[in-house]
């Protein structure tokens, strides 16, 4: 029975894992942009949350709410003024220029709230769980998992079904041309950042919740998304969750051989993904 | 009419003739460093050197052949981590054991490059950061070097290394003072041996292949350099150097963890902002960038965390406004260069020398 248990809390750990790359996975679709602030960027979401759940006395959920349009606002101006200034043909500049901004979130962080573990209380809903045949599932990591469903609905819905999901992907084929047709791409690109923060702040509200979490904690979330789209293949949302929950079961099955061995385990899971299949389980893209 | 190919070409600049005097009168006063310097300033000296050797690697890698890593500092680690085994395990002299670590880095790169190679561009940098993480998480788990915690040198390993007791005795020199000298002096030799060898590398037909690749890959590939092979062995070169200077680090620092070994602020992040503050794609550059780095950490050290937020900060600002460094800054306005790499035509049926693209 403990096996099941084991599988069930890792494959709702790769629902977390999904939301780290749900952001990723969109900007790199539309721009070509991998930002290696993005974990930085979740802490820092999970640190604002923080604040207005101890300073404010918000319950978590509430202080999402209310951190999004700030981290959309954020995201904006991000891209608007900084990171499409990198864009173009030479890959250099986006990496060094958010790799530049990954150190600075970081040492923000420390001089603003120290190098102290936090965590964001739920109260209550911390311990509660829910009954599910032979296995109890945490309220929260419930929660998460379901968050990351319906955040690629949604994602999926508004990329494939409106307006401004038509330009996301007029924009992610051919900038120039889309701006013939009376598309900004700058615009554009600054939007689908602002959208990539928005799922950053609720990958920050399970991040916060779920565990202890400090300044330095960005660049491990960074990876873990990489990995769950790089396993998912490059492109597809369902592969980025189907290569989250591959991620979180390798993670939850080495912890439970050896607790030592988690990230070890969900690491090598994701260079066998590599060596067996290089584009991915669930390749959409051709890049 | 047929037309004249010119026969000759050089790389030479009147520039660079007249410093390498100057060059070979520094190279002096450095070998002599030991001897007339304080053992704190020749530790000083130590860590310049090694952050250049580690500099020019990630610049060779990055600025020449594409591949922007931020995972080098694997070989750093493991670089350390085989000379420790080497010293601790087999008892071998730590002289001899920072040259077994290089090619070990070196050999660690080939299973390595096979992962790291299947991802392109972005995704590359952080496959080799996943890559790092593993060896690190790996070596984590050995025991007999102390695991997460780490271990030291044993005492007696540094006091009977080569050299040291020759030292001692030629000139009178404590078991320490004489490790602080040794170690400093293959730096330097390890220094002018990584700059010599990029300068021959890119002044050769690699060189002007891996300049082709960098440049456009797809018509370097229609002239037939192979740029797969290309950046391997670059990537294969690196690791060696890396590995080597890694394992120097340790020889002098003489303890080691794995978090301290891997580290990716001191191995990868100061070393992009050295390389990327200098100049990317100069071998000038990591000079510059070095020195500059050096004067910075000593005049702000206190400052902690807000002297690398500022140095993100500076990096950010060059990357933008000079994405060139301050030595291509200089270089550009100038016309100066000290390795000159661009190719100049002489004689033929040219009377003037052509000139190459920005990059030669």
């Amino acid at each position: 029975m403990s096996f099941i248990d084991t599988l069930v809390q890792g494959v709702l750990l790769g629902g977390l894992y999904a939301l780290f790359a749900a952001g990723l996975s969109l900007v790199f679709g539309i721009m070509r942009l991998v930002n290696l602030a993005h974990g930085d960027l979740i802490v820092l979401a999970a640190f604002l949350l923080l604040v207005l759940v101890t300073g404010l006395g918000l319950d978590p959920f509430l202080a999402a709410l209310l951190a999004a349009p700030l981290m959309f606002g954020a995201g904006w101006v991000l891209q608007y003024v900084l990171l499409n200034r990198t864009l173009g043909k030479d890959v250099l500049p986006p990496l060094l220029v958010t790799f530049g901004l990954s150190i600075i979130i970081q040492n923000a962080l420390l001089e603003g709230f120290s190098a102290d573990s936090r965590r964001i209380s739920t109260g209550a809903l911390e311990t509660a769980s829910v009954g599910l045949g032979p296995v109890t599932i945490g309220f929260m990591p419930l929660m998460a998992f379901l968050s990351a469903v319906a955040v690629i609905v949604c994602l999926n819905l508004l990329i494939y079904r409106t307006a401004i999901g038509r330009a996301f992907r007029a924009t992610s084929d051919d900038a120039v041309t889309a701006g013939l047709m009376g598309i900004r791409p700058q615009r554009i690109f600054a939007m689908a950042t602002g959208l990539a923060m928005v799922v950053v702040t609720i990958a920050a509200l399970y991040l916060g919740t779920r565990a202890n979490f400090d300044p330095t904690a960005g660049p491990a979330r960074l990876i873990y998304a990489f990995e769950a789209v790089i396993i998912g293949g490059l492109g597809s949302l369902w592969g980025t969750l189907a290569g989250g929950v591959i991620l979180g079961v390798a993670q939850t099955l080495g912890a439970a051989v050896n607790p030592e061995w988690q990230i070890l385990a969900g690491h090598l899971a994701f260079l066998a993904v590599l060596l067996i299949k290089p584009r991915g389980l669930f390749p959409r893209a051709v890049d | 009419m047929s037309i004249a190919i010119p026969s000759k070409f050089e790389t030479r600049t009147s520039a660079s003739s007249f410093p390498a005097l100057i060059a070979a009168a520094v190279l002096g006063l450095a070998a002599a460093a030991p001897f007339l310097v304080s053992r704190g300033a020749v530790q000083d000296l130590f860590f310049i050197l090694t952050m250049l050797v580690l500099a020019q690697s990630w610049n060779l890698l990055a600025g020449y052949a594409g591949l922007i890593s931020v995972g080098q500092q694997v070989f750093v680690g493991f670089g350390a981590y085989a000379m420790f085994g080497a010293v601790i395990l087999f008892g071998i002299d730590p002289i001899v054991a920072i040259l077994i670590a290089g090619f070990l880095a070196a050999l660690l790169a080939i299973p390595t490059a096979f992962f790291t190679f299947r991802l392109y561009g972005p995704y590359f940098a952080i496959g080799t950061w996943v890559v790092a993480e593993v060896v690190r998480l790996l070596l984590a788990q050995w025991k007999a070097l102390g695991g997460g915690t780490g271990t030291s040198l044993p005492r007696e390993a540094m006091r009977d290394m080569t050299g040291v007791g020759l030292l001692r005795d030629l000139f009178g020199m404590k078991a320490a003072q004489a490790g602080d000298a040794l170690t400093y002096w293959l730096a330097l030799i390890l220094a002018v041996a990584t700059i010599g060898f990029i300068y021959r590398l890119l002044r050769s037909k690699q060189g002007l292949g891996l300049a082709a690749v960098r440049d456009n890959e797809q018509a370097a590939r229609a002239v037939g350099v192979d740029a797969r092979r290309m950046k391997a062995m670059v990537y294969l070169a690196t690791a060696f150097l890396t590995g080597l200077a890694g394992a120097l680090i340790y020889v002098q620092k003489a303890r080691i963890s794995p978090d301290a070994a891997f580290s990716v602020t001191d191995w990868t992040a100061y070393v992009i902002f050295i390389v990327v503050i200098g100049g990317i794609g100069t071998i000038e550059g990591p000079i510059v960038g070095v020195i500059l780095f050096f004067l910075l950490q000593n005049s702000l050290a206190d400052f902690g965390s807000w002297y690398l937020l500022m140095l993100g900060l500076v990096g950010i600002l060059v990357m933008i406004f000079a994405p060139r460094g301050l030595w291509g800054a200089f270089s550009d306005r100038t016309g100066i260069q000290l390795f000159p790499v661009r190719r100049l035509l002489v004689g033929g049926p040219l009377g003037h020398a052509l000139k190459g693209g920005p990059h030669g």
